[in-house]
């Protein structure tokens, strides 16, 4: 061992070192320069109108000045929590099913076909949604069909493919040996399951709710497509419904001057919401960590 | 060792196992005595946790597992089809060679069991934390950290705490596979010693690579190698003069 080799060694894993930071500075300054873009175009008309303007004014008419962001932040969090109330059920059975109770062969076929599904592009669900679940809600429960229904329906299976790998993963990382202890307890498979199991994977199933959510709130081309788009606050989930997002792709192309700053507004309003919503889940996952996920 | 006669509990008749092709158990012919600590040893890879794991049919749970023969515990067999698993298991219970408390509180970790088996009263639950815990001498240490994690514990409080876990649904039969294998001499001693104390109301059956272990507690030993139960017979026996060969060598440390 010379010290000749060592120090050459040393030298390159400097450089290696160096470069690996500037890929990551310049990754990190990117979405720095983004948001400070963002914030930069939409944060002097939400001075200038006032915050109540934007979060508690109920009509958007961008011609006549008039920027009310509420229904669209209520459309967002109701197609959001609709999503989340009919994705996370069937994801959570759906992963429970794959590794608990199925066949070790079934698991094997299905999990990479579940995540295929996440491949598919965003407007071919909102086709499908367009062609066959409007028309039904319309047919079989009234109302236009273009509604939060749609949007959560839509939304709740595109966030499956997140929820379910996740909640594979995390479950599959349970220790056998707490399965085993409590079968030899005299448990049944499904008493260790809810007992054991998913307390012991809770703040992976946590993570993968919030990427779930993430991907149904910032989702934007199916949600346009089934949703409707009106700018009220829906009156039921049958009633049409537009969300942030919806809001500025839907304007963005002819909008200008205050309108377009307004458009910005709601991109900030939507980061703000997004990383209060990151901020909450993440804290209690953490918590749970922290004390050992005892209970 | 003879305070009086002890009945068996747990009758093996010509059990055979195999883990698909491959056969692990040869015809085993064995009778558990009540009471009485059963230690078996044996090379690494000869079945002796595979046979535990019949004892309390956990085999069941890997695929492509059979067992041939039959064990008799409390007058039936507990390979015929009316058997009740989970109340087998609850009887017949298992500690595991490394300490696997539940990610749950010390409490919830001791009535685990019973609330498995549709306890729930709180009154009740108590009761037996406080008897399950007092059983492997864990109530003084624990008495007030009841509702932390029981992941915090220490190794020997882990294995203890497990101990605890199965006394609270009160089994009949206690398996251990290699308890203290994960404990230091200090810690080995006292489980042992709580292994003495649990011998009053408890059959335990223990596997074990530690020879001295075998010979400080148990009173009877099995010798199994590759699959076969070579010899079985009274601890003092087996350690002084065993029959076969194949024991002595082992015994002696002769083997490979
Ligand atoms: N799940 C399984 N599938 C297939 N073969 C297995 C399985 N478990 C154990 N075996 C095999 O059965 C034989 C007996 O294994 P067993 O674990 O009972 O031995 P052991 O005496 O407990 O060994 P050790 O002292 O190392 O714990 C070994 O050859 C092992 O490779
Ligand atoms: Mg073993």
């Amino acid at each position: 061992m010379s010290s000749n080799g060592t120090n050459k060694l040393e030298k390159s894993d400097r450089l290696i070192k160096l470069s690996l930071l500037m890929i990551a500075l310049s990754a990190v300054s990117v979405l720095a320069i983004i948001t400070i873009f963002i914030f930069e175009q939409g944060l002097p008309i939400m001075f200038r109108y006032g915050l109540k303007h934007f979060l508690l004014g109920q009509d958007w008419y961008p011609s006549e000045k008039s920027f009310g962001l509420l229904p669209m932040i209520i459309g967002s969090l109701m197609v959001t929590f609709g999503a989340l109330i009919i994705g996370v059920p069937l994801g959570l059975a759906s992963a429970i099913f794959l590794t608990e109770f199925s066949s070790r062969r079934l698991a094997g076929f299905l999990k990479p076909v579940i995540e295929l599904l996440a491949g598919i592009p965003s407007v071919v669900y909102g086709f499908i949604g367009l062609m066959f679940l409007v028309p039904f809600i319309r047919e079989r429960f009234g109302g236009p069909g273009l509604s939060v229904l749609a949007a959560s329906v839509i939304l709740g299976i595109m966030i499956l493919p997140t929820v379910i790998s996740i909640t594979i993963d995390s479950i599959r990382a349970v220790p056998d040996s707490y399965r085993e202890g409590s079968m030899a307890l005299g448990a049944t498979k499904w008493q260790t399951v809810r007992m054991v199991v998913l307390p012991a994977a809770r703040s992976g199933i946590i993570a993968g709710i919030i990427l779930g959510m993430g991907r149904a709130i910032g989702e934007t081309m199916a949600v346009i497509m089934v949703a409707g788009n009106a700018a009220d606050i829906p009156g039921s989930v049958l009633a049409p419904v537009r969300t942030l997002t919806s809001n500025i792709a839907l304007e963005m192309a002819y909008a200008s001057g205050e309108h377009r700053e307004a458009l910005f507004a709601t991109g900030v309003i939507l980061f703000i919401i997004i990383m209060i919503l990151n901020t909450v889940a993440n804290m209690s996952s953490a918590k749970q960590r922290k004390k050992g996920s005892g209970r | 060792m003879s305070r009086q006669a002890a009945e068996n509990i747990i009758v093996i008749k010509n059990l055979n196992f195999y883990y698909g092709q491959f056969q692990a158990l040869k015809n085993i012919n064995l009778e558990i005595k009540a009471r009485r600590i059963t230690a078996l040893i044996g090379p690494s890879g000869c079945g002796k946790s595979t046979f535990l794991r019949t004892l309390n049919r956990m085999n069941d749970l890997i695929e492509g597992a059979r067992a041939e023969g039959e064990i008799w515990f409390d007058g039936k067999n507990i390979f015929s089809p009316e058997t009740d698993l989970l109340e087998l298991r609850r009887r017949v219970g298992m500690v595991f060679q490394r300490p696997n408390p539940f990610p749950l509180s010390i409490a919830d970790n001791v009535t685990y069991g019973l609330r498995v088996h549709g306890h729930f009263d709180r009154l009740f639950l108590e009761e037996r934390l406080y008897w399950s815990l007092k059983a492997v001498n864990l109530w003084d240490e624990l008495k007030d950290r009841l509702n932390e994690s029981a992941l915090n514990l220490t190794g020997e409080q882990q294995q203890r705490l497990c101990i605890a876990r199965l006394l609270a649904v009160q089994p009949e039969v206690v398996l251990m596979d290699e308890p203290c294998s994960a404990l230091d001499p200090v810690a080995t001693a006292r489980i042992e010693d709580l292994m003495r104390e649990l011998r009053e109301n408890y059959t335990i059956i223990i596997v074990t690579h530690n020879m001295q272990q075998a010979a400080r507690v148990s009173d009877y030993t099995g010798y199994f190698l590759l699959g076969e139960l070579v010899e079985f017979g009274d601890t003092n026996q087996i350690f002084t003069s065993p029959r076969d060969k194949r024991t002595e060598d082992y015994i002696t440390g002769r083997f490979g």
